[in-house]
């Protein structure tokens, strides 16, 4: 059977859930139904070449640049695979707890499209590299969706059409740099139920292939791309209804709205005895709505087969037990490792455990000696808080690990308050600058010097007295505001401390 | 006497003299240029003669052994190469109309070795379009006679590398081997052509046909002359993931060794595949030389090869679309002029040749859902049992013996309407690609009664040549090529006192009389 006659019987099952609904008297309510998500999540591996060349996969080059005969699939030229992306797939698997096949098969996915040189990709079909895996999402409640494969392919080129509308462009130019690139491509099971859900879901995937170092995952550069697989089902039936395929989502808020757009757009068909038609549709970002793609009539027909350029790829045990012992650690695993042995609280464990950068940051100002807790404190609370007002993201840390560890060393002897500390890393973050120097040449260490704080303390006590006078009833929130006013005449600079002793002894 | 021109002589000879600095590479290359430029509008064996290049390359061999250093195991030696194999520098067609202005930009593989080993490359041979094809007639950009009756086919699909070496043009040539491609025109025009094991050469630069088939093999006027070039190109390369690692003997060296005391089969299958008297006649007699030399010959059978044919025609189609894929006009190659991206396609497909849509049109079929079981996953299955029937062979002989090809080189224009008839030339070799097994086609002989076309009386006064199958081990193309060797030495002053009198004649012949189709500048096939 075609796959053609395949799309129209499913339609017809479709078809057949909700008349037999309205057989049975019932009528169809929004309630009765629920959300089916699979997605297919396609991330560009970290590796220095591409899939099946030696070119080089990096990013933001001028076009055409990192091309070769293989990649832009001259005559005559052949692919070898690159074992360092088998490597980083395999490390993806282990990660999602997939079942890694030490057989595995390249296959053709054959198609015409201008950015694909080959008029095939080379994906892997029917003995993909890995098989039956899963992943944690915290919920509430916390729920496993599996992810049914995991396997290798190269990217296509890039399309640039004139005036960015593919329909009315006078040309169209083609850049292969991205061409050839490394993908694995990760299909979960239709086991999502909701926006939310597939939201966590791909949090997760992302937080887990970035800490593992296997991809960048950053979908504004498109190494994570997500097409989804929407249907609704009746509660408690197994079948689920049409399937719709949503692509063009750019963003896990895309995702997130695609989903949500979805439902709704599906179980207002339902509910009103409508059948929903199997057909792919696209997110349109502005609209904010999905809208049908124009594609063809029939259904493409890939017409895969076994690449005869690659031999199956064999892996031995021996080498699968080394990447298994050579893995990176998990981001749960780092994260209970924060908790149970750094004391660091749950919350803030994840947080650090967001990113593998944030985390070797973390790591590293903890190997400099620092208090975890307090380190931690700082980049959470501080670092971060500045990374976000400039909206930087865990990749660009404007400061180093030394530099974090300094700072807070100034604090703890005594060289600095907190308070100027933190206009130190503010300044430290727009200059890179070590903290020590900026102390050093802006004179911002504390004041200690007890006559010159006395002589400031009498002043504001002299300009304070109501709130002397209620410091002497006993009301000790006026103490603090008395402490404020020094360190406000001295720049923030008084030793706080040194200052509550003073003004304490003062009013004795 | 004409044996004693440079062109006439073998590569193995020549190498010989310009070791013993008699001649020099210069006048090496120069006698085969005089030669290709005496012969050429007769034969047309080339789509592109380097002369300029040729000769440059030629005075830098000469220097390099003036100084005394080693130019290599080819030094000074030309060599053809067939137009689907990639030449820096140079356009390599595939004798396609898509590719006809197309300039390789890379060297493939096999081009380095040649040239790392001191061979001349001074040509690009005609050839079937994409390599699809038994006579050259599908040719989009020349047509290539026989040299030895200018009204017949050279085979195919490298024709014009057998044609070349044939005609005394070149001493050496690489062809492509997919189903037969460098054995039965090696027969056709009875010289020795050799596909090796798939694997043992490298076939990057080789623009494919069909991958799981392919394989680059050299031709030349005896086992000698073609152990020289698998010398040069045969090993493992980084660049082809199918090609193998396990370390190539030197194949010039292995013919010293005798055949006494090989075990040869005869599979009875190939006697009954259309097999024409005359070649059964060479045959039987080829067998009697071979007992001869001490070869114990028995009788075998491979019951699947029966169907090798009908499995080829659907895993080298189903390749072949695939790989053809990539010739849309988008990047290189003829675009045609179009409205949108749809019909750029298709104009731009349709100049493809008919037998080239044809297969390409079968194999989108075959690879179809719904289809794929029946016919592709079939067919590797089938696949499957004949490379066992091979293997339960070879565990009990070291070679099997068969004619190469069931007739005779037939007329020109004989089997172009009829696509079935074409493809039974190659009905005794399209097995040993299936398994990817070396083999070997070495000239037997003459047969008695020329095997006349539609016109045919017998008037062309000359015999036509037969060739003897060779095929052996995954790997073991030492005893395949030692036991052609040691056979061709029994035949070869018969078989190549034809030969010179077929080259002599060539030169003095005039085209007019001799070849009826001589106004048409292309095959018959391309009128459709
Ligand atoms: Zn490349």
């Amino acid at each position: 059977m075609s796959a053609g006659a395949k799309s129209e019987r499913v339609g017809l099952e479709g078809v057949r859930l909700v008349s037999e609904k309205e057989a049975a008297g019932g009528r169809l309510a929004r309630e009765d139904l629920e959300l089916v998500v699979g997605l297919e999540v396609h991330a560009e591996l970290l590796t220095r070449s591409k899939m099946f060349c030696r070119c080089s996969t990096r990013f933001g080059d001028p076009p055409n640049t990192n091309v070769c005969p293989v990649c832009l699939g001259l005559p005559g030229a052949l692919p070898v695979v690159n074992r360092e992306a088998v490597r980083l797939a395999v490390i993806a698997a282990l990660a999602l707890n997939c079942r890694v096949n030490l057989r595995s098969r390249f296959a053709r996915k054959n198609y015409f499209y201008p950015d694909l040189p080959k008029g095939y990709q080379i994906s892997q079909y029917d003995e993909p590299l890995a098989v039956n895996g899963c992943v944690m999402i915290p919920g509430p409640p916390p729920k496993k969706i599996r992810i049914r494969r995991l396997h290798l392919e190269e990217d296509a080129g890039k399309s640039i059409h004139e005036g960015d509308d593919v329909t009315r462009a006078a040309y169209s130019l083609l850049d292969f740099n991205r061409c050839g690139a490394p993908l694995i491509e990760i299909v979960s099971e239709p086991d999502i139920s909701s926006p939310e859900e597939a939201r966590q879901y791909l949090e997760e995937l992302r937080r887990i292939l970035e800490f593992t170092g296997v991809s960048d995952v950053k979908m504004e550069e498109g190494s994570m791309r997500v097409d989804s697989n929407v249907s609704l089902r009746r509660l408690g039936q197994e079948q689920p209804g049409a399937l719709v395929e949503v692509k063009n989502l750019n963003s896990f808020r895309a995702v997130v709205r695609a989903l949500a757009y979805e439902k709704d757009r599906q179980s207002r068909i339902l509910t009103a005895g409508g059948t929903v038609r199997r057909e792919t549709r696209g997110w349109d970002e502005s609209l904010e709505i999905t809208v049908p793609l124009r594609l063809k009539e029939t259904s493409e027909d890939y017409r895969y087969f076994p690449d005869p350029d690659l031999p199956p790829l064999i892996l031995s045990e021996e080498w699968l037990e080394s990447v298994k012992r050579e893995m990176p650690p998990l981001p749960e695993e780092k994260k209970r490792y924060y908790v149970d042995v750094l004391g660091i609280p749950a919350y803030d464990a994840s947080i650090l455990t967001s990113s593998r950068k944030l985390s070797r940051f973390f790591d590293e100002c903890v190997s400099r000696g620092a208090d975890p807790k307090a380190i931690s404190n700082w980049i959470l609370s501080e670092l971060l808080g500045y990374m976000n007002s400039r909206g930087l993201g865990p990749d660009a840390i404007p400061t180093s690990p030394e530099f974090l560890v300094k700072l807070i060393r100034l604090i703890d002897i005594g060289v600095i308050s907190g308070r100027i500390a933190k206009d130190i890393l503010v300044k430290m973050c727009e200059t890179g600058r070590d903290p020590e120097e900026i102390v050093r040449e802006e004179g911002l260490q504390q004041v200690t010097d007890r006559a010159f704080l006395e002589h400031v303390v009498d002043e504001v006590i002299a300009e304070n007295l109501s709130a002397v006078e209620a410091i002497k009833k006993g009301r000790s929130k006026a103490m603090g505001f008395l402490v404020g006013q020094v360190m406000k005449k001295t720049g923030g600079k008084a030793n706080p401390e040194l200052v509550n002793i003073i003004i304490k002894s003062k009013l004795e | 006497m004409s044996g004693g021109a440079l062109w006439n002589m073998k590569a193995s000879a020549l190498l010989e003299l310009m070791m013993a600095g008699e001649v020099s590479a210069t006048e090496v290359v120069e006698a085969f240029l005089d030669r290709i430029s005496e012969v050429e509008p007769k034969v047309g064996a080339f789509l592109e003669v380097m002369r300029d290049e040729g000769l440059a390359q030629a005075r830098r061999i000469d220097e390099l052994r003036q100084s005394g250093e080693y130019p290599g195991l080819l030094g000074g030696l030309p060599v053809a190469v067939k137009d689907n194999i990639c030449v820096a520098g140079t356009r390599c067609t595939c004798g396609s109309k898509m590719l006809a202005n197309w300039v390789a930009p890379y060297d493939a593989t096999v081009v380095k070795a040649l040239k790392a080993q001191g061979a001349i490359i001074i040509g690009k041979t005609n050839m079937d379009e994409f390599a699809m094809g038994s006579s050259t007639e599908n040719s989009a950009l020349g047509l290539t006679r026989n040299p030895w009756d200018l009204r017949r086919v050279p085979g195919g699909s490298s024709g014009g590398s057998a044609a070349a070496v044939a005609a005394g043009q070149v001493p050496l040539a690489l062809g492509s081997d997919t189903g037969g491609s460098v054995r039965q025109p090696a027969a056709f025009t009875g010289i020795t052509g050799l596909k090796p094991t798939y694997g043992r050469v490298s076939r990057y630069g080789l623009v494919a046909f069909a991958s799981s088939l392919d394989q680059i093999g050299p031709l030349a006027a005896d086992v000698r002359d073609v152990c020289l070039l698998m010398d040069a190109i045969s090993g493992f390369d980084e660049r082809d993931s199918t090609s193998d690692n396990r370390p190539v003997p030197s194949y010039t060296r292995a013919l010293s060794k005798s055949a006494k005391g090989l075990k040869a089969g005869v599979p009875r299958e190939c006697l009954t595949q259309g097999v024409s008297r005359g070649v059964k006649e060479c045959f039987e007699r080829a067998l009697e030389v071979m007992e001869d030399l001490g070869v114990e010959i028995e009788e075998t059978s491979l019951p699947m090869i029966r169907y090798a044919l009908d499995c080829y025609y659907i895993i080298a189609p189903a390749e072949a679309s695939s790989n053809l894929s990539r010739f849309d006009g988008v990047r290189y190659g003829l675009r045609a002029e179009a409205n949108g991206l749809e019909e750029m396609y298709v104009r731009t497909r349709r100049n493809f040749g008919p037998e080239v849509r044809r297969r390409i049109m079968l194999g989108t079929f075959v690879l179809s859902a719904g289809y794929y079981d029946a016919y592709y996953l079939r067919a590797a299955k089938v696949r499957t049992l004949i490379r066992r029937d091979f293997k339960r062979a070879f565990e009990e002989f070291d070679i099997l013996l068969s004619p190469t090809t069931p007739t005779t080189a037939f007329l020109l224009g004989e089997r172009t309407q009829d696509p079935l008839s074409m493809y039974m030339a190659d009905v005794l070799t399209v097995p040993a690609n299936l398994a990817g097994l070396p083999a070997l086609s070495v000239p037997c002989g003459f047969e008695e009664d020329s095997n006349s076309g539609e016109d045919g009386d017998g008037d062309s006064g000359r015999r036509l040549p037969v060739g003897l199958q060779i095929t052996g081990r995954p790997f073991d193309e030492e005893t395949v090529l030692c036991a052609g060797h040691a056979f061709y030495q029994a035949v070869a002053p018969a078989v190549e006192a034809e030969l010179a009198r077929m080259r002599k004649d060539l030169g003095k012949e005039s085209c007019g009389s001799a070849c009826p189709q001589a106004q048409s500048p292309k095959g018959s096939a391309w009128k459709e």
